[in-house]
């Protein structure tokens, strides 16, 4: 049924937002270029001289080294949860957007879909600005670094469709402050990004396998410390189910949430 | 403007059949049958809650029916809703032009919507401008506008796609009466372009001055149907006295002369259909100051059939 509905038109939407951040893109781009800086000066540079080298795969990295990864990682949660909660919010409820497209040749699947994408492209803009700021650190191992952008759109989708299926029944935008408190806080915390998982008890280590961050932390780093282990395969492979699940499942929310 | 549907035989351009609407156990619409034919100006009024807008909606495909067939264009809503929004144009009743984009970004991006884009876009996004005096406001942003002004901008938005049937739901609530007048006169002139209107409005004299046929609903029933003329002449004398006094000593006096009338708290109207004497009679009782002689209309007829009970 959703597929059904579904067409490219879906761009349409997607290249609304785009107008509307290219309008604005200077404000839109400084917070995701000062984000990744400021982490690597407070993290890597201050908590970093505390921090003695870390032990990853039987090999010795630097601290910063160690929490690149899990920062474009976090980045990428941040700017596709962010994009189809807040933001999305904002254009259904307040700005009433998404009705006023719904007039035009449009279903309400493109909509979402498209609202959908654009998440993941935030999320993946997020992304590229950062491995230019690592890049310029020299914590990047190219070319297969390089994956790490394609993974992030990927990424950019499972967090932009769990965000979508919140938006599909929050009663008011503050409501998204429990998926943040209770879902994205202790995912930050609690993904790797900060220790390995490894060092954490037991339980807690059970917990994090719930968390989709810990998968894409774990990818990332394999990818940027050019460890390249077919556990990141399995890990690709568990945000992409997850993407497609939770972005079906967001646009089947949405669906009950806007046409009854 | 193309009008590829005008095949000899078929000008209905909306036929609804049982059409109904049930949110949970409320029923917003039950079981009407209406057919709007093409070129007409086809008016929906009733007090609020009647179900005007509900039907509204699932003519342009933003809400299913519950029951019942619903023909728009030829199309069912619920098998081809794509191709019937692709040929409508929709102005609903709150504005929802976009505030993040400027007006004339408004126009173009809702184009691209419809696949409009390049050089014929923007050419009609000027022209449509240009057609409602917006021209010069084209860098404004949305919350720069007056209240007219984003009517009109919604109006001409509605307009992009030249689309064969035009809805309006309540185009004019809320307008001074220089933009109603303005938004009135777009009307007039999409229509005599060849665009079929379905429109809704609470103001009588709005649906006299532009509807070809009206239908009046209450309560999610149809309850009167008709040309403006044809209602008032069915349901009320051809003019109306006015009193301003409810006293019953006035209600005494038009009891006793057999006079057909309605009271409400501060006037009696009283309906005949010889205006003049009538008036002559009440006057030299009451004083001229304190009666008016007109014409019937069309909100006597609505008053009748609806009742004078506020609805909310």
């Amino acid at each position: 049924m959703v597929l059904n509905n579904l067409s490219w038109r879906f761009w349409r939407v997607w290249q609304r937002n785009f107008d509307v951040y290219k309008a604005t893109w200077k404000v839109n781009f400084i917070p995701p270029l000062l984000e990744p800086v400021l982490y690597l000066f407070a993290f890597g540079i201050g908590l970093g001289g505390l921090v003695q080298n870390v032990s990853y795969m039987g090999r010795d990295v630097t601290y910063l080294a160690f929490i690149a990864p899990g920062l474009v990682a976090v980045a990428v949660m941040n700017h596709g949860f962010f994009e189809t909660t807040y933001a999305s919010f904002v254009r259904m409820y307040f700005q009433k957007t998404f009705d006023a497209i719904l007039s035009t040749p449009l279903t309400l699947e493109d909509i979402i879909f498209g609202e959908l994408v654009w998440g993941a492209t935030k999320a993946f803009m997020a992304a590229v600005i950062m491995f230019v700021v690592l890049i310029g650190f020299g914590l990047i191992s190219l070319p297969q670094g390089l994956w790490v952008l394609p993974l992030s759109f990927l990424a950019g989708m499972a967090f932009a469709g769990l965000g979508m299926c919140f938006t599909g029944f929050v009663k008011n935008i503050e409501m998204f402050n429990f998926p943040v408190f209770l879902f994205i806080t202790p995912m930050f915390l609690l993904s790797g990004v900060f220790f390995p998982l490894q060092t954490l008890p037991g339980w807690a280590q059970v917990v994090a396998r719930f968390f989709p961050l810990a998968y894409l932390v774990s990818a990332l780093r394999g990818l940027l410390l050019g460890r390249l282990e077919i556990s990141i395969v399995s890990d690709v492979l568990v945000l992409l189910v997850l993407a497609a699940a939770s972005c079906y499942i967001g646009i089947v929310l949405m669906k009950k949430r806007l046409l009854r | 403007m193309a009008l590829s549907f005008e095949i000899p035989g078929d000008p209905i351009v909306i036929r609804a059949a049982a059409l109904s609407k049930h949110f949970g156990s409320t029923e917003a619409v039950c079981g009407i049958d209406f057919s709007v034919r093409y070129r007409e100006c086809f008016g929906l009024l009733g007090p609020n809650g009647a179900g005007k807008t509900t039907t509204v909606r699932m003519v342009h495909c933003f809400i299913p029916p519950t029951s019942g067939t619903l023909n728009v264009l030829g199309l069912d809503v619920l098998r081809q809703p794509r191709l019937i929004k692709a040929r409508l144009g929709v102005c609903p009743q709150e504005n929802n032009l976009d505030p993040d984009l400027n007006v004339w970004d408004n126009l173009r991006v809702f184009a691209r919507y419809f696949d409009m884009t390049g050089r014929p876009a923007e050419q009609r996004c000027e022209e449509l401008l240009h057609f409602i005096g917006l021209y010069q406001k084209r860098h404004a942003a949305i919350d720069e506008l007056s209240g007219g002004m984003k009517r009109r901008l919604m109006m001409v938005r509605s307009l992009l796609n030249r689309p064969e049937l035009l809805i309006l739901d309540e185009p004019t609530t809320g307008l001074d009466p220089q933009a109603r007048h303005q938004i009135w006169e777009t009307i007039i002139r999409v229509k005599e372009q060849g665009t079929t209107v379905l429109l809704t409005t609470h103001y009588m004299d709005e649906a006299e001055h532009l509807c070809d046929k009206l239908l009046i609903m209450d309560r999610g029933r149809i309850i009167k149907e008709g040309t403006p003329r044809d209602l008032i002449a069915q349901n009320f004398s051809r003019h109306v006295v006015e009193i301003s006094s409810a006293d019953p000593s006035v209600i005494g006096v038009l009891r006793q002369a057999g006079l057909a009338f309605e009271i409400s708290a501060t006037h009696c109207y009283v309906s005949a259909d010889d205006g003049v004497g009538t008036y002559r009679f009440l006057s030299d009782r009451f004083g001229e100051e304190r009666c008016l002689l007109r014409m019937a209309n069309l909100e006597d007829v609505f008053l009748k059939v609806t009742g004078r009970n506020l609805r909310d």
